[in-house]
């Protein structure tokens, strides 16, 4: 420190130095520093709009040329016949079977089958995933209890429980469900608890110092602040949800259960079909994708861009 | 020994409606916090009066209690020994990041802060966008957290704090993230508010020239255990320039002081 200051002195408690000064120095820097500040700092937030062409070669193209080539290969091999036409049948042979699924309506109703089970043991897991997430988060002791056979469960591939689902509701849509709801409730419970986990301890404060109560930061701080894990969960849960059901259907065929994608799939395995079966995982692929590009990447995209936590690229 | 309860006034003495003169807006007497049983309190018999309107700087070494006097301040904690009283329901408090709500515009979280004190939506949308013009940053209502400046976050969470409608303005190091353009900038911004709003700040800061641009009155406090050592009363008119040479002077000053008090713990 420059030594021009006066040797400080410990005063008496109350006593008090008074410094005037005379001159203002420079001015302060006033409110159109501060509006000039202000269009600096936002000019680049704006998101530029994806053009069309520019959507076209980026994320339309490289699946299409993708496939194109798979087809091709397929083709090849084929025409090569390193296996026998019953067990690698011709792109064509299967592009027939799966026209003739499509227009015979037999598609259209495992689609349905087997969408409107998923929808139903989903909204059932979300449910009873959200209650047990919440219980578990409310009470340490049912965390310390649960929390990792949940966690233990989210790694269990749910077709073990096929079996123990059947002798308990022989071939029903009950047994379906089981092993539906086996799959997808960890994952939604489980998600839940990681996004009320993930809840940066200042939040609370700022709702304590703002003066909500209880309740009103749980509703209007802790859970919003938890969405995004939430929503990973949700997310994570459909995806156990189908993949559980397919298993489900897979085994339990029977002809009061209807025909969902799964047993469309088990028909073609019975009359060795190999194109039913193409046509049939084809199906089952198209309405993951579907559904997972329609309802739950918008969802999270919406989110965490609200947030300003993506990076849209 | 005397025992000393710890307490916190929540103005049942009315101390806020009966006349911001009545008395001082906050006093803090023989307060000792300690945060376990074996080693040295934090706090240890911190005494600190602050008057109604008045701007205090609150000036001290990274970890010697700051905040935590801060926090016993704003009702966040308890003390171990002594009393604190606040002529406010709440005091409002800024933390040293904006604090916002990621989910919620500008307005929604100027908004969040008027819903306890039970306004109806219209009325809170119009309150929220008085406060945000008050902060300069008209228009900007709508926009989120993440698309502002970290300068604007401040405004938005001094707009937010403002909405309280508290007397007592808690600030802990609110502006110790920005850049010194800024800082210059929101410095002229919350002495305006201060005088135009009549508020009582506390402000905490360890930058020595901030203290003494803002404050009435710098109070220093010592390090382990926390005390309030020595203050200065700065009467500078505003709007001062941090780099005039009346704030030079003071803050040379002070910062020597500072230094000592820093060099004790250095054996
Ligand atoms: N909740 C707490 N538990 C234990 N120690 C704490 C807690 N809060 C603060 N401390 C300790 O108290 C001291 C003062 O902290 P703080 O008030 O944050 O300092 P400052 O704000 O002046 O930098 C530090 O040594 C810190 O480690
Ligand atoms: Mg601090």
């Amino acid at each position: 420190m420059p030594g021009e200051s006066s040797t400080p002195v410990r005063l008496p408690a109350g006593h008090v130095e008074t410094h005037t000064g005379q001159q203002q120095g420079r001015a302060t820097p006033g409110r159109s520093v501060e509006a000039g500040l202000d269009a600096l700092d936002t000019a680049s937030v704006a998101r530029p709009r994806r053009r069309p062409w520019h959507v076209l070669v980026h994320s339309v193209l490289p699946p299409v040329v993708f496939l194109a080539a798979l087809v091709g290969v397929w083709q090849l091999v084929h025409a090569a016949g390193l296996k026998p036409s019953y067990a690698l049948p011709s792109p064509t042979d299967v592009a027939t079977t799966f026209w003739e699924t499509v227009t015979d309506g037999r598609a259209a109703e495992a689609i349905w089958t087997s969408v409107s089970r998923g929808g139903v043991g989903f909204a059932l897991s979300l449910v009873i995933g959200t209650l047990l997430g919440l219980a578990m988060w409310a009470s340490t002791w049912l965390r310390a209890a649960i929390g990792p056979i949940v966690s233990g469960l989210q790694s269990l591939p749910s077709v073990a429980w096929v079996p123990a689902a059947i002798i308990w509701f022989q071939l029903t849509d009950a047994a379906i469900y089981t092993v539906v709801l086996l799959g997808a409730v960890p994952s939604i419970a489980n998600g839940l608890l990681t996004g009320f986990k993930q809840v940066p301890p200042l939040f609370d404060r700022v709702g304590r110092v703002l003066g909500l109560g209880g309740l009103g930061r749980i509703r209007l701080v802790l859970l919003p602040a938890a969405l995004p894990g939430y929503l990973g969960g949700l997310r994570q849960g459909w995806a156990f949800a189908w993949r559980s059901l397919m298993a489900a259907e897979l085994i339990t065929y029977s002809p009061s259960l209807g025909q969902g994608l799964g047993q469309l799939l088990n028909i073609g395995r019975e009359l060795s079909q190999m194109s039913l079966v193409i046509t049939s995982i084809t199906l089952i692929l198209l309405v993951g994708v579907a559904i997972e590009l329609l309802v739950f990447a918008p969802l999270e995209r919406g989110v965490l861009r609200r947030r300003g936590l993506t990076v849209d690229r | 020994m005397s025992t000393v309860t710890a307490s916190t006034s929540s103005g049942a003495g009315g101390l806020r409606s009966v006349g911001a003169e009545a008395g001082p807006s906050v006093r803090v007497q023989g307060v000792c916090q300690s945060f376990d049983r074996m080693g040295p309190p934090v706090l240890d018999g911190v005494d600190l009066t602050v008057a109604p309107g008045e701007f205090l700087c609150l000036l001290g070494a990274s970890g010697c209690g700051k905040s935590t006097l801060l926090n016993l301040l704003a009702g966040l904690a308890e003390p171990t020994a002594g009393t604190v009283d606040v002529a406010a329901d709440r005091p409002s408090l800024m933390f040293q990041e904006p604090a916002l709500l990621p989910w919620l515009t500008a307005g929604g979280n100027v908004e969040l802060a008027l819903k306890p004190r039970g306004m109806r939506r219209a009325q809170r949308r119009e309150e929220s966008a008085r406060l945000l013009r008050l902060v300069n940053l008209e228009g900007q209502s709508g926009k989120r957290p993440h698309e502002l400046s970290g300068g604007m976050r401040q405004r938005v969470a001094l707009a937010r704090a403002l909405a309280q409608d508290s007397p007592v303005l808690l600030m802990d190091e609110p502006f110790a993230a920005l850049d010194a353009i800024t800082r210059d900038v929101l410095h002229e911004e919350l002495v305006r508010v201060w005088s135009t709003q009549r508020l009582t700040v506390v402000f905490v800061t360890h930058n020595v020239r901030e203290a003494v641009r803002l404050a009435q009155r710098v109070v220093l406090m010592s390090s382990r255990p926390g005390r309030i050592v020595r203050e200065w009363a700065v009467e500078l008119s505003q709007p001062r320039a941090i780099e005039s040479p009346g704030v030079g002077a003071l803050a040379t000053e002070i910062t020597t002081e500072l230094h000592r008090e820093i060099s004790r713990h250095a054996r």
